[in-house]
């Protein structure tokens, strides 16, 4: 068990049955008075946030989150489906739960999957990834509107902004914490 | 300016202010067997009998009873498991003590002092900075009842509050940030009397206490008082503190019993505490007391 001298940001705990992820905490104590511990929390299940004030004395029931590395199989509707490649275990997320993570999902790639419980509640993906660009405007030579990106959509189906030079076919690295261009693959 | 050298200029203006004013620089042991117990401030236990001191008062009103009229020390003090935006379990405490004088002499010390600290300290602006609004302790401060501040601010009875457990929510929540509001800094005074252990009650109202916080820009800096010097009347209040730690679960503390015995012989007087990396904050404009120190604890 917690107590209220362990919480900090980034400590994740269960409130009501689900996970939290404390995202901001303060200590307040008014002269001669009783300790306060105020606290912000993000469920980690649905992203909601929550305000808390906590006093000396109560305790937190800790949340562990087991990370597990699995490869993504294949979508069917709303649902992801990945693979431990140890054990064949198979865990299905939802398309929310996977936020921005889905337009990154290729097959085969390796993830780190959160679990709690036997529950998948979130993914972390490599920093950059690799796809393949499969529709994009080619590069009209002489063009003089200055733009200097265009649109382009990978073969996941995830649409960016790219140099005007890159073209139909080519592989890019795309960084998955801002979902921009970073680079070409060459060769 | 840097941190560091702005800390440095600070205690040492604070450190002339004392000493042009004829108070006695005083440096007594960190480490003592007995605080004065207090509900809800922990002391650090570092040996079956010692402890680090959460404030150097039982010292410094010993000495006040050996005969000193006017001192100060700039000390470190500890108080277990507090670690917050304005909070250090190890940080910097002034405190000042004066023979023959109330709480109000102490509320014009302090206005003298901040004053000093800022034209010192702040050339340009003479002024503190708290959450980017600047704050002058040059234009008259306000002094408002405990009471009225509740009252005024959260439309709520103080003594209200501390019967249903909210006194801390309105205090922080509300009043603090009203606080803010304000160009100078503010006194609350009067506090009702089961919120200042070692203070004197009123004498015309024995439900309130002579005890003031002096805030800035909605931030506390510090928590003076009248000092009680009844023996009896002081050994209850440590044992109702005891007590009602009991209660909490948390450990009984010892007596200090020298201070005790000793405290019939001190004078009518008057002494304060002083948060010094609160008063840097203040002076260098940032918003977390990590800002001023040379390590935090995380850091170690």
């Amino acid at each position: 068990m917690y107590t209220v001298a362990d919480l900090k940001k980034g400590l994740k705990i269960i409130l009501d049955g689900d996970p939290y992820l404390v995202v901001a905490f303060d200590f307040v104590k008014p002269g001669k008075g009783q300790a306060l511990y105020r606290t912000k929390m993000r469920n980690m299940i649905n992203g909601s946030l929550l305000d808390r004030t906590y006093r000396s004395g109560e305790s937190f029931e800790p949340a562990s989150m087991e990370e597990r590395t699995m490869e993504y199989l294949y979508k069917e509707g709303e649902h992801y489906t990945f693979m431990d490649q140890q054990t064949y275990e198979q865990v299905v997320m939802e398309e929310e739960t996977l936020g921005d993570a889905k337009n990154y999902l290729l097959e085969n790639l390796k993830v780190e999957v959160m679990l709690f419980g036997e529950k998948a509640i979130g993914i972390s993906l490599p920093n950059f990834v690799n796809l393949r660009v499969s529709a994009t405007e080619p590069w009209a030579k002489g063009d003089t509107s200055g733009n200097d990106s265009k649109p382009a959509t990978v073969e996941t189906g995830y649409v960016l902004r790219v140099p005007p030079f890159i073209e139909e076919g080519e592989l890019i690295v795309i960084d998955t914490r801002t979902g921009e261009y970073s680079t070409r693959v060459k060769g | 300016m840097d941190a560091l050298w702005l800390r440095a200029n600070v205690i040492k203006t604070v450190r002339d202010f004392f000493w042009e004013r004829g108070f006695l620089e005083v440096e007594t042991p960190l480490l003592i067997p007995a605080n004065a117990p207090e509900e809800h401030i922990n002391p650090i236990i570092t040996l079956p009998s010692w402890q680090l001191q959460t404030s150097p008062e039982i010292c410094m009103k010993r000495l006040l009873c050996s005969g000193h009229q006017k001192l100060f020390q700039i000390s470190r003090c500890w108080r277990s498991n507090e670690r917050g935006s304005r909070h250090l379990s190890e940080f910097t405490m002034l405190e000042w003590y004066r023979a023959g004088c109330d709480y109000q002499t102490l509320m014009t010390d302090c206005e003298e002092l901040l004053q000093y600290v800022a034209a010192s300290c702040r050339p340009d602006s003479h002024c503190f900075v708290r959450n980017s609004a600047q704050i002058s302790p040059f234009t008259p401060w306000q002094r408002i009842t405990v009471q009225e501040a509740f009252l005024r601010f959260g439309q709520v009875d103080v003594w209200d509050c501390l019967r249903k457990g909210l006194y801390e929510d309105i205090l922080t929540a509300v009043i603090e940030p009203a606080l803010a509001g304000f160009g100078s800094p503010v006194i609350l005074m009067d506090y009702p009397v089961e919120l200042a252990a070692l203070a004197r009650v009123k004498p015309d109202n024995r439900d309130l206490a002579e005890r003031f916080e002096l805030y800035v820009g909605g931030l506390e800096l510090a928590n003076g008082f009248s000092e009680l010097n009844d023996p009896h009347e002081q050994r209850r209040r440590f044992e109702e503190a005891n007590c009602s730690r009991r209660n909490a679960g948390e450990e009984e503390l010892p007596l200090p019993e020298p201070f005790l015995h000793t405290l019939a012989t001190m004078p009518e007087s008057a002494g304060i505490a002083l948060g010094v990396d609160r008063l840097v904050m203040l002076t260098a404009g940032v918003d977390t007391i990590d800002e001023v120190v040379a390590f935090t604890p995380e850091e170690l």
